[in-house]
């Protein structure tokens, strides 16, 4: 980030949220019941003919709050998305925005603006006019939007780039004016759908950091649509993972990784090794479960004598070249494969035939030779703690 | 050796122009710089061949540009010039009125039914132009099918065969599809969500379309706008089948002085002019086009 950026940044910063830090784990409206939600989705359905997209929906996005609504494509979430802006109407359900049912209001009368997936900047027209496009429907007068305009190239980064046409611009470049040309007329909520889709990884990265900052900075409610768990897990508060038209799920990036409603929700998020059996005991917020591959315990609940899955993440996995004591979470088998990440190591190891079992390693120390290769014999333990049981 | 190839393929394209314009164009050229003689073919010079490089520059000595002389001197051509330019101008105008609600509407339809339009407009092509202008001299004349249907509504009959409303109602029939095609072409590339973030940020699904939709649509207007003023310009079949005497147009200036009078270089000279003309519009939008290119 350039210095002209910084100075932007820090003079709005006195009046909204202070910067990241231990903000993010105060900040939980969600949990306040005399909080108020600024958006409200109430049972709402939509279907495209005989596809139903959005299946009783009911969420509540608070004010300030970056959400996000993370799902593989065709789960719905662009459909939610499009239906708060306004260009698709539910066949059930309320949407309330401040306690007013939107239903009736077209696109241009909402006070939601959208970051759309390719920008859809104007060609015509230069980055200023894009840019002011908002302000000028809402009949600003010229000054003003001349300074809004002014103040929006700075926060994004684009100072003296107001005369250009987009096409003039760099795929980042672009990213941004569209950024600023949703933001400019201050809506009550930004909805980005899929905003960094067309950046590559580099940029997205650096990317997905500003636009975390920028969110902080200007106290605005952003809404973010993503197919990218990564993405959604580093920007927002909150995170639904959504399948097939419903909401699966909806935490903070660290419940839903740590602990994931059900199998999907486990498998979507990161990585994660999952081993069924029948639940003997569930006592103490303890399970134990005996399974095919053997003998496990985690934390949680279970109904006793039924299926569950203990689900553990790769990276909670430990690799032992001898043999542990025998006890539970102890699995035995040989090296399938390995991937050198450089900052991780993957290790496929089959624990039975076909039955592969994922483990990363974290390269802590610059040794470029593996204690394990392939076909060495390795034992894998890990701890209850580490470890959830699913029931679905 | 790739560029090699490049080049080879390039000289095709570059052939054709030479042979079928670059070629007959320097001939019409000659021809409007000759005089009229009594003789076949019916003008002089000709080059003399026997006398080798001599006889080449006694043809060039006898070249002038005093036909052109003779077109500012009778007001016929003069006022066949402009009435040419203002049918044409007329024409056009009438064609983008039609003809973008026409290609608008298409472009609003779903891809099947999209295609389906396309073809209809399309169709009247597969006939033959010369029956399809005939058809328009059985409806407009007198006691023909648009008089009939007037009667019927109990309205007052029009006689507008020969006149220059029939050339007009003629011309924007024949040409509505290369008014209609390359409007639909911008219309149906336009990008959806240009009309929802305008719409989003603010705009009236109207405002919507005159901030973005028509400004973008704009190089196919022009585009069908020349590819309709430029042989209507010239056009001879139509005025001649349907304006009647009347009417003065170019390309019936040019047929008569070639077949009728005789005077080769007149009608040759008739036709650079015209074709003078019409470079200028041609060239605008070369330069409009090369400028959004370079954008």
């Amino acid at each position: 980030m350039d210095q002209g950026a910084d100075r932007a940044l820090s003079e709005r910063a006195p009046n909204s949220r202070p910067q990241i830090g231990g903000v993010r784990d105060t900040f939980a409206p969600w949990e306040d019941p005399a909080a108020h939600p600024l958006v409200r989705f109430e049972g709402v359905s939509k279907a495209f003919g005989d596809t139903a997209a959005v299946t009783g929906v009911d969420l509540s996005i608070y004010g300030s709050e970056f959400f996000a609504l993370l799902g593989p494509s065709g789960c719905g979430k662009t459909t939610l998305m499009r239906m708060l802006a306004g260009f698709e109407t539910p066949d059930a359900g309320r949407i309330l925005l401040e306690d007013r049912d939107i239903a009736a209001d077209p696109p241009h009368r909402r006070p939601v603006h959208m970051m759309f997936q390719a920008y859809a900047l104007f060609p015509h027209l230069s980055v200023a006019q894009n840019i002011g496009f908002g302000l000028k429907r809402q009949g600003a007068p010229r000054r003003e939007i001349a300074d809004r305009v002014e103040e929006m190239l700075a926060l994004v980064k684009l100072e003296g780039m107001g005369k250009r046409r987009p096409d003039q611009l760099s795929g980042g470049q672009r990213q941004r004016v569209a950024l600023a040309r949703a933001i400019a007329p201050r809506p009550r909520i930004l909805l980005l759908d899929e905003p960094m889709a067309a950046l590559d990884k580099k940029l997205r990265d650096e990317t997905q950091f500003e636009l975390m900052t920028l969110q902080q900075t200007l106290g605005m409610t952003f809404m973010i649509v993503t197919h990218d768990q990564d993405e959604a897990m580093v920007v927002a508060d909150r995170i639904a993972v959504m399948r097939e038209g419903r909401i699966v799920q909806v935490g903070r990036p660290g419940e839903v990784y740590e602990a994931p409603a059900d199998r999907y929700v486990a498998g979507f998020i990161g990585d994660v090794n999952l081993f069924e059996g029948r639940v003997t005991t569930s006592e103490g917020g303890r399970v134990r479960l005996v399974g095919d591959d053997g003998t496990f315990e985690a934390e949680g609940a279970g109904p006793v004598g039924e299926s569950a899955w203990i689900a553990v993440r790769p990276e909670k996995v430990e690799v032992h070249t001898d043999p542990p004591p025998p006890g539970v979470n102890v699995l035995a088998g040989r090296v399938h494969d390995y991937g050198y990440l450089g900052d991780w190591t993957t290790y496929l190891v089959e624990i039975a035939p076909g039955r592969l079992v994922r483990v990363a390693r974290a390269n802590t120390t610059r040794t470029v030779a593996r204690p394990l290769g392939c076909g060495d014999a390795a034992w894998l333990t890990f701890a209850p703690s580490s470890a959830v049981v699913l029931t679905r | 050796m790739k560029r090699d190839r490049a080049g080879l393929a390039a000289i095709v394209p570059f052939l054709w122009l030479a042979l079928f314009f670059a070629f007959p164009f320097l001939l019409v050229a000659k021809l409007s710089l000759s005089d009229t003689a009594l003789a076949m073919p019916p003008y002089t010079p000709r080059i003399d061949w026997s006398q080798g490089l001599a006889g080449v520059q006694a043809f060039l000595a006898a070249l002038d540009g005093e036909t052109y002389g003779r077109l500012t001197q009778d007001r016929l051509y003069l006022d066949a010039y402009l009435s040419s330019l203002r049918i044409a101008a007329t024409g056009t105008g009438l064609l983008l009125l039609i003809g973008y609600p026409i290609a608008y509407g298409i472009s609003r339809f779903r891809p099947a039914v999209r295609n389906a339009l396309v073809m209809a407009v399309v169709l009247p092509f597969w006939t033959s132009f010369l029956i399809r202008i005939y058809a328009w001299i059985a409806i407009l004349k007198p006691a023909g099918v648009l008089n009939a249907a007037l009667s019927a509504l109990h309205l007052p009959p029009v006689d507008i065969l020969n006149t220059e409303t029939a050339v007009i109602l003629g011309l924007v029939y024949a040409y509505l599809p290369f008014m209609v095609l390359p409007l639909y072409a911008v219309l149906d590339k336009q990008d959806d969500s240009l009309i929802e973030a305008a719409q989003d940020l603010g705009s009236t699904p109207l405002s919507a379309f005159w901030r973005v939709t028509f400004p973008l649509s704009i190089p196919g207007a022009a585009a069908g706008g020349l590819l309709c003023f430029i042989p209507m310009a010239g056009e001879f079949v139509i005025p001649d089948l349907l304006g009647g005497s009347d009417t003065l147009m170019l390309g019936k200036v040019i047929w008569t002085e070639f077949f009728s009078n005789r005077d080769w270089p007149a009608a040759s000279a008739v036709a650079i002019v015209l074709l003078a003309t019409l470079i200028v519009p041609i060239l605008l939008f070369e330069r409009e086009q090369a400028k959004v290119l370079r954008a």
